[in-house]
C-alpha cells in the first residue's frame, strides 16, 4: 500500500520497512500571546504494523498532542506524519480515535446504536441493514448488545467508553488511538476495560497506539512504550516489552520481568527534566 | 396523595378557582361600564366566538402567527448556523443582528404598510421582523460555541456535511435554539395583535379596535380572553413540542421521564 518509491525520491528512506505510521522530524509549537510554546521537536517514531505502541510521559509533555498529530486533528508545525506511506493532513480513513472525555465525545442526543452508527453512515459503504448489523456485532464484541436502545448518559462510566470502543471498532479500522481513554474510570473498571482492549485487539488485529500516565498499563498492555521526554519534547526511550503476548492481570503484573519494566519505564519518566518552563 | 398528584390538582384547581371568584365577585359588584360581569362576557364570548369568529378573525391571526413563525424558525435556524459556523462572520454581524433584535419591531409597521400593504402579508413580514433576530443570534451562538471535543469527534469520524449538520450541529445547538424559539413564539403573538391593531381588516387585534370603537366593553374583554386563550394554548404545543425535541437534555441533567 506504500506509494512507490520512485515517486518521491526524497521519501525513499522514510518508506522503508514496514511502519504503518511513520514520524519524522515532528515539531509543533503553539503561537501564544507573544509568546510562542514548542511543545514537540523533532520527533521520530515508527509505529509497526500491528503492534501495541503505548506513549508515556510526564505530565504536560506533549502526549496528547502527539496523538492529535497522529490522528489528523493538528497540523505539525514542521516534519511530518505518515499513515501507510500516505502524509496525514486531515484525519485518515482506517484510523480511529478513542477520547478520554467520553462523556462529550459520546453524543447524548443519539442512542448507543445511533452513536455506533453514524459514523458508518457517513462512509457510505454499507447499507442501513449492514450498518446496523456491523454496529450490533461491535456492541457485542464489548459486551453491550443488550445496550444498544439506551441512550449513553443512562449507562456508567465504564460501559460510555466501551460504547465509544464499540464505535471505534464498528468502522473497522486499521489503527486504534486511544488517549487516556481509562484516566476517569474507578480501577476494577480500568482493569476491564484494559483486558477488553487486548482481546479486541487479538480479535480484530488492529494496531494500537495507547497514550497513558500509568506506567504499570504502559507496561501491561504493550509490545513497546515510547517514553517521551526533554523540552521540548521527543522520544527519549523505546523500550521493548519482551513478555509473552498472554497478558493477565494477576500473573503478568507479579512476574519478574515485568516489575523490571516498569522499574525501567518509570525510571525514565522520572530522570528526564521536567523543569518549570522558563518564560522563554 | 403524592406529590406529583398534589401539583396536578393545584395546576387545574388554582385556574378554575381563580375564574370562579372573578364570576362571584363581578356579580356581587354594583354594575360597571367598564367592568362588565363575567356573565356578560361569558355570553358575549359565546356570541362572538363560538363559531363565527374562528373563521372571521381567529383564523386570519393563527395564520399570520403560524406563517411569520415558520419563516422566522426556519429562516433563523438556516442563517444561524451559516454565521455560527463562519467565526469572522458570526464577529462581523453580531452587532448588526442585536441593533435589528433591539429595534421594538412595531416600529416598523407603518413603513411595512406602505411597502407590502395592509393584508397578511405584512403581518407576516412584523412578525418576521420581531421573530427571526432572536432565532439567529440563540442559534449562531449555540453552533459558534459547540464543544471541541464533539467537533473533534466529528472531525475523526470523517463525518459528512449533511450528516454532521442533522445529527451532530443542530442537536448539539438544539437547547439553545429552543430557547430562542420560545422567545420567538412570545414575539410572533405579540406584533400580530399589535400589527392587526394598527392596520387590518382582519384578526382579533382587529375584532378589538373594532369593539373600542363601538365602545363595546363586552365585547373588547371577550376578545382579550380569546387572545389569552391562543397564547395559552400555543405556549403549551410549545411545551409539548420542547418536551419531545429536548427529552435527551432533560435526561442528561437528571431529570428523566423516559
Amino acid at each position: 500500500m506504500t506509494m512507490s518509491e520512485t515517486a518521491r525520491p526524497d521519501a525513499v528512506d522514510r518508506q522503508r520497512g514496514d511502519a504503518k505510521i511513520h514520524i519524522a522530524g515532528l515539531g509543533k509549537t503553539y503561537r501564544g500571546h507573544g509568546k510562542d510554546r514548542q511543545v514537540l521537536a523533532d520527533l521520530e517514531l515508527k509505529v509497526r504494523d500491528g503492534e501495541f505502541l503505548s506513549i508515556v510521559g510526564h505530565s504536560g509533555a506533549g502526549k496528547t498532542t502527539l496523538l492529535r498529530c497522529i490522528a489528523g486533528l493538528e497540523p505539525p508545525s514542521c516534519g511530518e506524519v505518515r499513515f501507510d506511506g500516505e502524509l496525514v493532513t486531515e484525519p485518515p480513513a482506517g484510523l480511529a480515535l478513542i477520547f478520554q472525555d467520553y462523556g462529550r465525545s459520546l453524543f447524548p442526543w443519539l442512542r448507543v446504536l445511533g452513536n455506533v452508527t453514524l459514523p458508518l453512515r457517513s462512509a457510505g459503504t454499507l447499507s442501513a441493514q449492514e450498518r446496523r448489523a456491523a454496529a450490533l456485532d461491535a456492541l457485542k464484541a464489548v459486551g453491550l448488545a443488550d445496550a444498544a436502545t439506551q441512550y449513553p448518559w443512562q449507562l456508567s462510566g465504564g460501559m460510555q467508553q466501551r460504547v465509544a470502543i464499540a464505535r471505534a471498532i464498528a468502522c473497522r479500522p486499521e489503527v486504534l488511538l486511544m488517549d487516556e481513554p481509562f484516566a476517569s474510570v474507578d480501577a476494577q473498571t480500568r482493569a476491564d476495560l484494559e483486558d477488553l482492549v487486548l482481546n479486541i485487539r487479538r480479535q480484530y488485529g488492529v494496531t494500537v497506539v495507547l497514550v497513558t500516565h500509568d506506567v504499570d498499563e504502559s507496561v501491561y498492555m504493550s509490545d513497546r512504550v515510547a517514553v517521551l521526554g526533554g523540552t521540548p519534547t521527543g522520544v527519549a526511550e523505546l523500550i521493548d516489552v519482551d513478555l509473552p503476548p498472554e497478558r493477565d492481570q494477576l500473573t503478568t503484573k507479579s512476574l519478574p520481568g515485568f516489575i523490571d519494566l516498569r522499574t525501567r519505564v518509570l525510571r525514565a519518566v522520572r530522570e528526564l527534566p521536567s523543569e518549570r518552563k522558563s518564560g522563554a | 396523595m403524592t406529590r406529583r398528584s398534589v401539583l396536578r390538582t393545584l395546576e387545574f384547581g388554582v385556574p378554575v378557582l381563580v375564574v370562579a371568584l372573578w364570576w362571584f365577585i363581578s356579580e356581587a359588584m354594583p354594575p360597571s361600564f367598564y367592568f362588565p360581569p363575567l356573565r356578560d362576557i361569558w355570553a358575549a364570548f359565546q356570541a362572538t366566538w363560538i363559531f363565527d369568529g374562528i373563521g372571521r378573525d381567529v383564523v386570519p391571526t393563527l395564520t399570520g402567527i403560524v406563517l411569520g413563525y415558520a419563516v422566522s424558525v426556519i429562516g433563523g435556524i438556516a442563517i444561524g448556523v451559516v454565521l455560527g459556523s463562519v467565526p469572522a462572520l458570526h464577529d462581523f454581524l453580531h452587532p448588526v443582528i442585536d441593533f435589528f433584535r433591539s429595534l421594538p419591531s412595531s416600529a416598523a409597521v407603518p413603513i411595512f404598510i406602505l411597502l407590502v400593504g395592509v393584508g397578511m402579508e405584512m403581518k407576516v413580514a412584523v412578525v418576521t421582523l420581531a421573530a427571526l433576530w432572536t432565532v439567529i443570534l440563540n442559534t449562531s451562538e449555540a453552533v459558534a460555541g459547540a464543544d471541541p471535543v464533539v467537533t473533534d469527534t466529528s472531525r475523526s469520524y470523517r463525518l459528512g456535511r449533511l450528516d454532521k449538520l442533522l445529527f451532530v450541529t443542530l442537536p448539539a445547538a438544539s437547547p439553545q435554539i429552543v430557547v430562542g424559539m420560545r422567545v420567538a413564539l412570545n414575539q410572533s403573538i405579540i406584533l400580530i395583535i399589535v400589527a392587526e391593531i394598527m392596520v387590518s381588516t382582519q384578526g382579533i387585534g382587529f375584532f378589538l379596535k373594532n369593539a373600542q370603537w363601538h365602545f363595546d366593553l363586552t365585547g373588547m374583554w371577550s376578545g382579550l380572553v380569546m387572545v389569552g386563550i391562543i397564547g395559552f394554548a400555543l405556549s403549551r404545543l410549545f411545551l409539548f413540542f420542547e418536551r419531545r425535541v429536548l427529552a435527551w437534555h432533560r435526561g442528561l441533567h437528571g431529570k428523566a421521564e423516559l
